[in-house]
């Protein structure tokens, strides 16, 4: 393969400015960027490896009760914390739902945001893609699509972003921190990926030299811990990306929603939060009419790019199944199967 | 050496056989002392890295050879302006098993991921850049791929050498016959091997003879193989392939990137390694190929059959002739008094199907298993019923009596342990206690019993041990193990005796890995290997005055535990190294044959049978599928190695689940590329796909398939399994399944 120089700097101002040669990129747990070097989609000739920066491991409570992740948090060890899977169980169930317990050991938070759609062509370095080489043209566009976007996608490009972490993280309205050779800024993450428009090659609001330096679950985002839940669609039970997903999170009182939370996953270029169907759900009694009415609020505008108009149906469906779940109450403890509709674990409520 | 070494009449074998020894090389294996092909790495050693086709159809225009050259390490890059001249046509197909193969012959492009050219590099990282850089220039033609974009012709043979059409009976007066015509069109997508152990081999030339590490499934059969293509005795080609990381079929055939090793390393005087990678196995090494099936069941008012048509088009390259041999799946699973199985080809550009593990017959039997569940609904028969009053007693196909078959046997069984009966008739009907749609199905297994040829050499040794040899292939399927407890069964020694070696060309050949006949043809000849041996010791101790057994007839001496002893008087008994010692003898070999004889072929049908059922659970509105139980009950003969069948069994069945459920290889119809060709986009079953399974086996004495009375069980349990599960998922949702894998939008 290419070569390549390998840095591992030890403070955050090092990798910044090793980062700041447009040929460099950053290494997390390897997980997707070392496969996209082998398949020729990625050519760094740097890798700043940012696994030895301090401090970026940790999960912190900061004083005001919000929930901060670093960028290096491994993906296995965030589900494994108790005290954040009580908090934001449906976050850890994400989690749990993804990839395998391998991958989850290496995978980062910050490499988990920034990961790369699958979408074949995108991995195809023959391929034409707007994505991986702007202009090119989108191979997928007639191509295999079964699991592409139906929501904001452009003719551009219909891919979507694979992530499951992040599909509760953008229901629960979490923030990134973002680092970088002007600073720190930060950003909500729902709208930190991209939408394709005309230039689908921009896939995230990063600029440039920026690294993802952590999370944060703002305070009140853990008052949903009691009706959240995190399902995933998908045909093989384990160890697949979802056809499409949701993340809803209820905040009850004597039996009337007064805060919904919902985002699907699998279905855009973004984790999509579904605000018009939260407004929708505010003030309303569970039932599964409101439920199947939030869904429609949250797919109106949906439409296939492909043949994958199977996935609107579904993505309702989903949708519903996953408000009804949270309003049945968080499970006690992690399904045997995280994030399936087929667990057969009991469902007892934790009544938190 | 004589034919009579194989024995001829049924054998009773020792006290190791029938036992569930674990693994004896499952140690080694886990500790990572087991070193496979891709381990080897030879003094000197240069890494290849082939380029592949980026086009599935078309030309090579141009390489740039000059910048793979240029780049550091980079040694020699071999393309089809210089590669050297070979001595066999690799278009040939000089023999059964040889299939065209691509070694750079030409510019021509025949599928996407074939070799366009060779990189030899100092390190497998500047092997692998260089060829990368090599970024060929096609010439692009149109592709065709798909049945509808295929090109249709009319096949000579398929699988290897059989017939493309066979009947029996008069077809027409069947149906005409018929109360009910049940017509079902089913199509399997491609599908790959996907072995854990990527294809390898390190080719090194010492003093004009070739010395090979690769996996391989036909030790000795390769040797001329690699020989014609150099010019060389197939005695002066040396295989070692002691461990596989799975095999399936792929390992069985001669594939275009190990000449281009071996070539190489004639070229560079130097060892040269070459491991595919995962990308690379979907391509040049084989693959199972699409098929689209057409039955036609006719029915009598008592649900018999009248007549089974079964029509399979099945897909293969542009330029060669391998076709899954479904249809043949009706020859000799149900009764019926007129059967035709057909099949026509399809050329697509993709690179040519070979035998994956059950080849026609998974793909067979899963449509004639759906087949016969709509035909049961349109009887108004329970499956398991309708079956049954097609059993069949004969062999369909030729008539001929089972040299064994009790499926009668599995049926009742295998039904028993899942609970069959109250089941339901029509679809829809159960619920588990969350609401999801439960269903149940049900598929007869069925896979021949057939034996290749095997030679093996058993040396008792002064110490009253053993050594027993055959270049039998352990494909991870436990293999050795079972082999090596006929072996001593063979020879009347204990298992912990007997010193087995393996896995290497200089031995005697130890036939295929294949056909799940490998236990049966290299067992037989181990353990008439060991037969020989210890006859000529008996022959030694009965005519020798000195000893305890002297004067007593050769039949009246049984071996055992390392002594001869004389039948009914276990105090006149002596030991094997007292003997050996006496005659002065440091070793005595035996020789051994495995083969089937015509007459016995000739004879009798060979099948080993089972019976599965399978309960899904179906969410009701998003339509994931997950299996809660899977039972299979199977006769497949006399069972050496419980643990070992029973993994087989359950390795055939998951292989089912991945059948009816995952497993299919999608092609871009423009470009020819696979656009899932990983472990992440091709997907096989994981443990969350399988709450239960069970594999029964029903106890079967066949006195003919072989002296030991061995079938076969390393492809069985495909057969069945995918038809119960999508016979399941029908009685769960009411949707007959199509097309496989069964999707999601299939069943919305
Ligand atoms: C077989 C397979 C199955 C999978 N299944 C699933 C699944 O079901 N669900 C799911 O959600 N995911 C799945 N994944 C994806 C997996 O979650 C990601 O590969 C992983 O999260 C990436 O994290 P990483 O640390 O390994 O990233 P890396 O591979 O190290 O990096 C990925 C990208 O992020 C960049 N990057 C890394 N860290 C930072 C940072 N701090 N700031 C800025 N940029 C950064 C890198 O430069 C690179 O572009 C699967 C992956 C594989 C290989
Ligand atoms: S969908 Fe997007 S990522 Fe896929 S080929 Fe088209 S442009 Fe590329």
């Amino acid at each position: 393969m290419k070569s390549f120089d390998y840095l591992r700097p030890d403070t955050l101002d090092e990798a910044l400015a090793a980062l700041s040669d447009p040929d460099a990129a950053a290494l997390g747990g390897g997980t997707n960027l070392l496969d996209l070097m082998k398949l020729g989609v990625a050519g760094p000739s740097k890798i700043v490896d940012l696994t030895r920066l301090p401090g970026l491991d940790r999960i912190e409570t900061l004083p005001d009760g919000t929930v901060r992740i670093g960028a290096l948090v491994r993906n296995a060890a965030l589900p494994r914390d108790p005290g954040f899977a009580a908090a934001f169980p449906m976050v850890a169930e994400a989690l749990l739902s993804g990839a395998s317990g391998q991958l989850r050991n290496a995978a980062t938070v910050g490499g988990n945001l920034m990961q790369a759609t699958r979408c074949a062509y995108f991995q195809d370095p023959f391929a034409a893609c707007n994505r991986r080489a702007p202009g090119t043209g989108c191979d997928a566009k007639d191509g295999a699509n079964r699991n592409h976007a139906i929501l904001g996608w452009s003719p551009a490009c219909i891919a979507t972003h694979p992530s499951d972490f992040c599909v509760p993280l953008a229901a629960l309205g979490a923030i990134v921190e973002i680092a970088g050779p002007d600073g720190l800024r930060e950003l909500p993450l729902a709208e930190f990926h991209l939408l394709p428009g005309e230039e689908a090659h921009l896939t995230t609001q990063l600029a440039p030299g920026e690294i993802v330096l952590a999370l944060r679950l703002p305070p009140g985002a853990a008052d949903f811990a009691g009706h959240a839940r995190y399902l995933k669609l998908r045909e093989r039970n384990s160890y697949a990306f979802a056809i499409v997903s949701a993340a809803a999170a209820l905040r009850l009182e004597d039996g009337v929603i007064r805060e919904a939370r919902l985002a699907l996953g699998g279905v855009a270029a973004r984790p999509w939060r579904a605000t018009a169907a939260e407004t929708l759900l505010a003030g309303a009694r569970p039932a599964p009419e409101t439920f199947a009415a939030a869904a429609e609020a949250a797919l109106a505008e949906a439409a296939p790019s492909g043949a994958n108009g199977f996935k609107i149906a579904l993505a309702g469906r989903i949708l519903a199944r996953a408000l009804a779940a949270a309003a049945a109450g968080t499970p006690a403890r992690m399904p045997a199967l995280p994030g399936s509709v087929l667990d057969d674990s009991d469902t007892e409520a934790a009544h938190a | 050496m004589p034919d009579d070494f194989a024995p001829a009449s049924h054998v009773r074998l020792g006290s190791n056989s029938g036992q569930p020894q674990t693994r004896l090389d499952g140690l080694a294996k886990i500790t990572g002392q087991a070193t496979y092909a891709a381990d080897n790495a030879p003094e000197g050693m240069l890494w290849a890295v082939y380029a592949g086709a980026p086009a599935g159809r078309g030309r090579v225009a141009s390489l740039d050879t000059g910048a793979a050259l240029a780049h550091p390490g980079v040694v020699h890059v071999i393309t089809p302006q210089n590669r050297a001249e070979l001595q066999q046509d690799p278009d040939a197909r000089a023999h059964v098993f040889a299939w065209k193969i691509d070694i750079l012959q030409s510019e021509t492009i025949r599928y996407a991921g074939a070799p366009v050219a060779l990189v030899l590099a100092e390190t497998l990282e500047a092997a692998t850049e260089g060829a990368r850089l090599l970024a060929p220039e096609v010439e692009p033609l149109p592709v065709r791929i798909g049945f509808d974009d295929g090109e249709p012709f009319e096949a000579a043979t398929v699988g290897i050498g059989a017939n493309p059409a066979t009947s029996v009976g008069d077809l027409e007066a069947g149906f005409a016959a018929a109360e009910r015509i049940t017509e079902v069109e089913i199509e399997t997508p491609p599908q790959y091997h996907n072995a854990m152990e990527p294809h390898a081999i390190v080719a090194q030339w010492q003093d004009g003879r070739l010395v090979i590490d690769t996996p391989n499934q036909a030790i000795v059969m390769s040797r001329p193989l690699f020989a014609e293509y150099f010019g060389i005795a197939p005695e002066d080609v040396h295989i070692r392939s002691p461990y596989l990381g799975g095999g399936f079929g792929s390992k069985a055939i001669l594939n275009g990137p190990q000449i281009l090793a071996c070539l190489a390393a004639r070229e560079t005087g130097r060892p040269v390694k070459l491991v595919l990678s995962r990308a690379q196995m979907y391509g040049p090494v084989g693959h199972r190929g699409a098929t689209r099936q057409t039955l036609r069941l006719g029915t009598d008012a008592e649900g018999r059959l009248t007549a089974l048509a079964h029509h399979s088009v099945s897909a293969t390259s542009s330029f060669d002739d391998f076709l899954e041999p479904a249809a043949n799946a009706s020859l000799n699973t149900y009764a019926s008094p007129a059967i035709s199985a057909s099949h026509s080809g399809s050329r697509w550009d993709i690179g040519t199907p070979g035998p994956m593990r059950a080849p026609g017959e998974a793909t067979g039997s899963a449509a004639l298993e759906c087949a016969m569940d709509e035909a049961a609904e349109a009887a108004g028969l329970d499956p398991l019923e309708f079956r049954l009053r097609n059993y069949a007693e004969t062999d369909p196909a030729t008539g001929r009596a089972f040299s064994s078959k009790a499926l009668r046997e599995c049926y009742r069984l295998g039904a028993e342990r899942f609970g069959w009966a109250g089941r339901p008739m029509a679809p829809g009907q159960m619920r588990d206690a969350k609401g999801r749609l439960l269903g149940w199905g049900m598929g007869t297994s069925l896979f021949p019993a057939p034996m290749s040829q095997a030679l093996a050499r058993a040396t008792l040794r002064a110490d009253g041990s053993a050594l027993v040899e055959t270049a039998a292939a352990d494909m991870g399927q436990g293999a050795w193990t079972a082999l090596a407890q006929i072996a001593a069964d063979g020879l009347g020694l204990d298992l912990a005796q007997v010193e087995f070696r393996s896995g290497d060309s200089e031995l005697p050949d130890g036939g295929v890995a294949g056909g799940s006949g490998h236990t049966a043809t290299a067992g037989s000849a181990l353990f008439s290997a060991g037969q020989d041996a210890v006859a000529q010791l008996v022959r030694l101790a009965v005519e020798d005055p000195a000893s305890p057994l002297h004067g007593a007839g050769n039949q009246a001496v049984r071996a055992q535990g390392g002594r001869l002893m004389l039948e009914g008087d276990p105090s006149r008994s002596e030991s094997y190294a007292a003997v050996l010692a006496r005659a002065g003898l440091e070793t005595l070999a035996g020789n051994g044959r495995g083969a089937r004889s015509p007459e016995a072929a000739g004879a009798h049908a060979m099948f080993s049978h089972g019976a599965v059922f399978a309960e899904v659970a179906v969410d009701p509105d998003l339509f994931q599928i997950r299996v809660t139980r899977l039972v299979g009950a199977f006769a497949a003969g006399r069972i050496i190695n419980p643990r070992l069948a029973e993994s087989q069994l359950f390795g055939g069945m998951v292989w089912g689940l991945g059948f009816a459920l995952q497993e299919e290889a999608v092609h871009d119809r423009r470009s020819g590329r696979l656009v899932n060709g990983d472990l992440a986009g091709y997907h096989v079953p994981v443990n969350a796909d399988l709450a239960s399974i069970e594999a029964l086996t029903v106890p079967e004495e066949d006195p003919f398939v072989n002296a030991l009375g061995v079938k076969g069980v390393g492809e069985l349990g495909i057969t069945g399994t995918v038809g119960a599960i999508a016979n399941a998922v029908w009685h769960a949702t009411g949707r007959r399944a199509r097309r496989f894998p069964v999707m999601i939008e299939d069943l919305l």
